[in-house]
């Protein structure tokens, strides 16, 4: 019972919402124009979807961001469930503060400097060992890894604290050895906060622009680096039609994930019921 | 917890694992220790070491050579190493005006655009919370989804109403309001917008958290007391909603100071902070050791409040 | 012999000259379709400690808190020593509650939280300090000003939102479940102190409890509610001894009920026939001849007795002891009727017969009488 939402309160969620929505929206509709300064309008049309689908440049650099991101998602999505896992079910272990400051640090920490950190660590490895020869897919990968992970592991270790362990507790009775515990019960009950940090893993590689920039080399152009360095250069009506189509390919996946997290929600709910009547 | 860890060690009785073999049966016994690892050396390796090595290069010279920093250890003819530590780099910074000025600067939009966050995001938060079972999901939706569409996009929407041919001023033209378009992008103005309008919704989340376990029933017995509503709120509900304020303060704060995007879309060449400051020095001018200076620096200054970040990420949940 | 009219009750209500404390006229409240308290009216007189009695969702909750300015009703007034609160917000009213969860503010210390009403008005810092101080003394938790909420026990959270109801000496104070989180020994001891607390202190009370025990000990006046209505308001012993329902029959302690007919209804005593014979009530009661009617008797006020009757007439029937159950001080028996109905008898076990447990055993015919003024009367 938190009380009613006083006026004030509405006009500020209902201002906030425009404030986000707005600009995305203008994005949108620019997409549709026909003339190529942007903010001038030309009349509707769909020429610059065509430009878009026409260049090579672009379908080069979504096809190397969707492979990275691929990569990129399923790894960190391991990761980090082990290392959430670590966190939270395993007590107290050696090194047990720095593990868990180098998983929240990346969620924190300037892109520029995780970036420059991480070039510097490949020119040094190529120095040593002689990899990475060329900087590129490899790399931006393994740096994308690097920072999901802590997303991921974040996501997977809230949905484990709020869990609670009577399951397990009961499997364990039942006779069950931990790693069965954990392989049986935990990770499917883990399963939407999976797919949801898999997502946002995704998400996150698709989006980045700072770090890939720093640890990329010669060839290797992701899609936000693209977007990039044409829009320094100002407006240009077909990055409006690629916005327009990312949109609305991220409002669909989140929409699922959501989705899944609300249905999950509501089983949980059910769940304490039973178990109060239970009692 | 401590009676499963027994367990492990005292399995008389072998699980049948997947792997018949020694290791397989190796694997069952730590599979604990190899959770724990694999990740832990990946950081280890990918998020720790890289910090090591700039901090060697920060305290090296600058040298016309690939990599362009002189090499820490020189090994001389007579099997002597010699150590060359060089603390120029930090002194150069920390007197040169430049770098000074520009973290100024940095702390100074960054503090700011987190004053407005909060300014903006308290209300919405608070107002989220107070909605109708049915409408609280779909208001978070609704902020966290443009949190997920490319930021990059988001800054570039704003170039295109900020612009002097931009849509902002384009209706205030149209309206008569003004004559000529205002300059808007391209000023420290931008940045601003920029930064609130990205970073906003990691300062709603942390609010919304907070506020939403907040007993109800504690408003209602300051009112009975006789407290006005505005009186509970500052006395009652924004003290016990401190750790949410903090959290999302530092979430938006610390990443903001090293912002890069935004600073070079938004302000172009007139507004300086330090993230596109080490950017250029790094490739621009290839001075790797003040580069790595600057980074250095920058991270300590930051350190302290992640660090006051985690402590109160533990209050909230209780760590073990 | 208990008859209704020498009940003993401290009668507020029929001094006409005292004018109630709390006047509730007409009041509804509605959730939706859901209508949680149903077009009450109810008079409270200043130093009463009245209890609203019912089970969960008779809408009693909703009535404290429109009391406290928490809700509005949609339709009705409540006038507090003569002013209408229909306008009057929660903050402005002389009214303080106790919460059932007692919502102490976590971040300040016992004192803050109790200084904190105090501050809302303006009153010098020594006042305050002296009153803290002496509400703490009253209730037993002097050293405790230090303290957190966190850092204390159940009872002692209790006491400290006890003492910042009071702290502000409200013309009505308001208790919302008072001792439901307490465990039944403190439940017990903590009654009797709340009670004590009342008299010394002169405020006004009301409780809403669903513990009919705590209803019975602690109140001077009860209304038992039910789907948002009352069923019926008086003091415990006329509610117990007289109650004026099958469900408020049924609802405080049990009762056994049989259904009858009126077959005489005269001035000083009243006929019913029911289906397992007659019934005598030697106290008049107005009720229509011929009319339907149900006859509640407590299991405590029935004889059993294994030797047969030396007259016979009303108020007696036979059956046949079906189950037995020990209680150590007293035992419950379940006789059989004739008709199958059971009735419920309880009797002290006052001996310890040689080589059984009972005097009266199972199987046992058994033959249950009782006084005519110990039958209840139920209209409805």
């Amino acid at each position: 019972m938190h009380g009613r939402r006083s006026r004030f309160l509405t006009v500020m969620i209902t201002l906030g919402l425009a404030f986000f929505y707005i600009p995305m929206i203008l994005l949108v509709v620019y997409s549709f124009n026909y003339s190529k300064l942007v903010p001038v309008w030309g009349g509707w049309s769909t020429r610059w979807y065509k430009v878009l689908f026409a260049s090579e440049e672009v379908w080069g650099a979504v096809s190397l961001s969707l492979k990275i991101a691929l990569v990129n998602a399923s790894f960190a999505t391991i990761f980090g469930l082990l290392a959430a896992l670590s966190m939270v079910r395993f007590g107290q272990f050696r090194g047990r503060t720095l593990f868990g400051g180098m998983l929240v640090a990346p969620l924190v920490m300037p892109e520029v400097i995780t970036g420059l950190s991480l070039l510097v660590l490949f020119i040094t490895l190529r120095q040593v060992f002689g990899w990475p020869e060329n900087r590129g897919f490899a790399t931006i990968t393994i740096a994308h890894i690097t920072f999901s992970m802590a997303y991921v592991a974040v996501t997977i270790q809230a949905r484990l604290t709020g869990m609670g362990q009577s399951l397990e507790e009961a499997a364990s009775d039942l006779g069950a050895k931990p790693f069965k515990v954990l392989t049986a019960i935990t990770i499917p009950r883990l399963m939407p906060a999976l797919v949801s940090g898999w997502l946002l893993a995704f998400t996150l590689s698709l989006d980045d622009l700072v770090i890939a920039s720093f640890v990329t080399g010669p060839g290797a152009t992701t899609l936000p680096i693209l977007i990039f360095s044409r829009i320094r250069l100002g407006l240009r009506p077909d990055i409006n039609a690629l916005a327009t189509i990312i949109i609305l390919v991220v409002a669909v996946c989140i929409a699922i994930a959501a989705l899944i997290m609300f249905r999950q929600q509501k089983r949980d709910l059910l769940d304490q019921q039973l178990a109060k009547h239970v009692k | 917890m401590n009676e499963q860890t027994k367990s492990v060690n005292r399995t008389s009785a072998e699980p049948r694992s997947l792997l018949p073999s020694r290791v397989g049966r190796q694997i069952q016994k730590h599979w604990r220790l190899i959770v724990i690892t694999i990740p832990f050396v990946w950081l280890l390796l990918f998020f720790l070491l890289p910090f090591f090595i700039v901090a060697k290069i920060s305290v090296a010279e600058l040298k016309i050579a690939s990599p362009p920093f002189s090499n820490m250890f020189e090994w001389t003819d007579g099997g002597i190493v010699t150590v060359r530590i060089v603390f120029d780099n930090f002194i150069y910074i920390m007197t040169d005006n430049l770098y000074f000025d520009t973290y100024l600067n940095s702390v100074k939009i960054a503090a700011v655009s987190t004053f407005f966050c909060l300014l903006f995001g308290y209300p919405i938060a608070y107002g989220i919370v107070r909605s109708g079972p049915l409408a609280k999901p779909i208001f978070l939706f609704l902020v966290i989804l443009p949190f997920w569409t490319s930021f990059l996009l988001r800054v570039y929407a704003w170039m295109g109403l900020l612009s002097d041919q931009g849509t902002i001023n384009s209706i205030l033209i149209a309206l008569g309001i003004i004559n000529e378009p205002i300059q808007m992008l391209y000023t420290e103005f931008a940045v601003y917008i920029g930064i609130v309008y990205t970073y906003m919704p990691f300062m709603i989340l942390p609010l919304y958290a907070n506020l939403e376990k907040l007993d109800g029933s504690l408003n209602e017995a300051a009112a009975d007391l006789g407290s006005r509503p505005t009186n509970t709120f500052f006395k009652v509900t924004l003290p016990l909603t401190m750790p949410g304020v903090i959290a999302g303060s530092l979430l938006v704060f610390i990443p903001a100071t090293g912002e890069y995007v935004i600073p070079d879309l938004l302000g172009g060449g007139n507004v300086q902070m330090i993230g596109r400051v080490l950017y250029n020095e790094f490739s621009r001018n290839t001075d790797w050791p003040v580069a790595s200076a600057v980074a250095l620096t920058m991270l300590f200054l930051l350190v302290l409040p992640i660090i006051v970040f985690q402590y109160y990420q533990g209050k909230s949940t209780g760590g073990k | 012999m208990i008859e209704k009219s020498n009940v003993d009750d401290t009668t507020w209500h029929t001094d006409d000259k005292t004018k109630p404390l709390v006047q509730i006229k007409g009041l509804t409240k509605k959730f939706g379709d859901v209508i949680a308290v149903d077009n009450v009216d109810l008079d409270i007189y200043q130093g009463e400690l009245f209890c609203l009695l019912g089970g969960s969702g008779c809408g009693k909750s909703t009535l404290l808190r429109m009391l406290a300015g928490f809700e509005y009703p949609e339709a009705g007034t409540i006038s507090i020593d003569g002013m209408d609160m229909s306008n009057v917000p929660a903050y402005e009213r002389p009214t303080n509650m106790m919460f059932q969860s007692y919502a102490l503010f976590p971040h300040m210390t016992v004192e803050k939280n109790i200084a904190f009403g105090l501050q809302q008005d303006v009153m010098p810092k020594d006042e305050i300090a002296d009153r803290v101080h002496d509400i703490l003394k009253l209730v037993e938790l002097e050293g405790y000003k230090k303290r957190r909420p966190q850092q204390l026990s159940g009872g002692q959270r209790q006491r400290v939102a006890l003492a910042r109801s009071l702290v502000k000496e409200p013309k009505l104070l308001l208790l919302d479940e008072p001792l439901a989180a307490l465990d039944k020994k403190l439940r017990k001891q903590t009654q009797f102190e709340l009670a004590n607390i009342q008299e010394q202190v002169g405020v006004t009370f009301i409780v809403v409890t669903h513990d009919q025990e705590e209803a019975m000990t602690l109140s001077s006046r009860m209304a038992v509610m039910d789907a948002g209505r009352f069923k019926q308001i008086g003091t415990p012993t006329e509610i117990y001894e007289f109650p004026e329902s099958r469900f408020v029959a049924d609802f405080i302690g049990s009762a056994n009920i049989f259904e009858g007919r009126v077959s005489e209804d005269g001035s000083d005593h009243v006929r019913v026939s029911t289906n397992v014979g007659e019934v005598y009530i030697n106290h008049g009661q107005s009720v229509a001849e011929n009319k339907q009617i149900w006859v509640g008797l407590r299991p405590e006020k029935i004889h059993l007795s294994i030797t047969p009757p030396k007259n016979t007439g009303p108020n007696q029937i036979m059956g046949q002891v079906e189950d037995i159950g020990y209680l150590g001080e007293t035992s419950i028996y379940k006789v059989r009727l004739q008709n199958g109905q059971i009735v419920d008898v309880t009797a002290p076990n006052q001996r310890r017969p040689m080589n059984r447990t009972h005097s009266i055993t199972w199987e046992d015919t058994v033959f249950l009488s009782w006084e005519p003024e110990s039958v209840m009367l139920l209209t409805s």
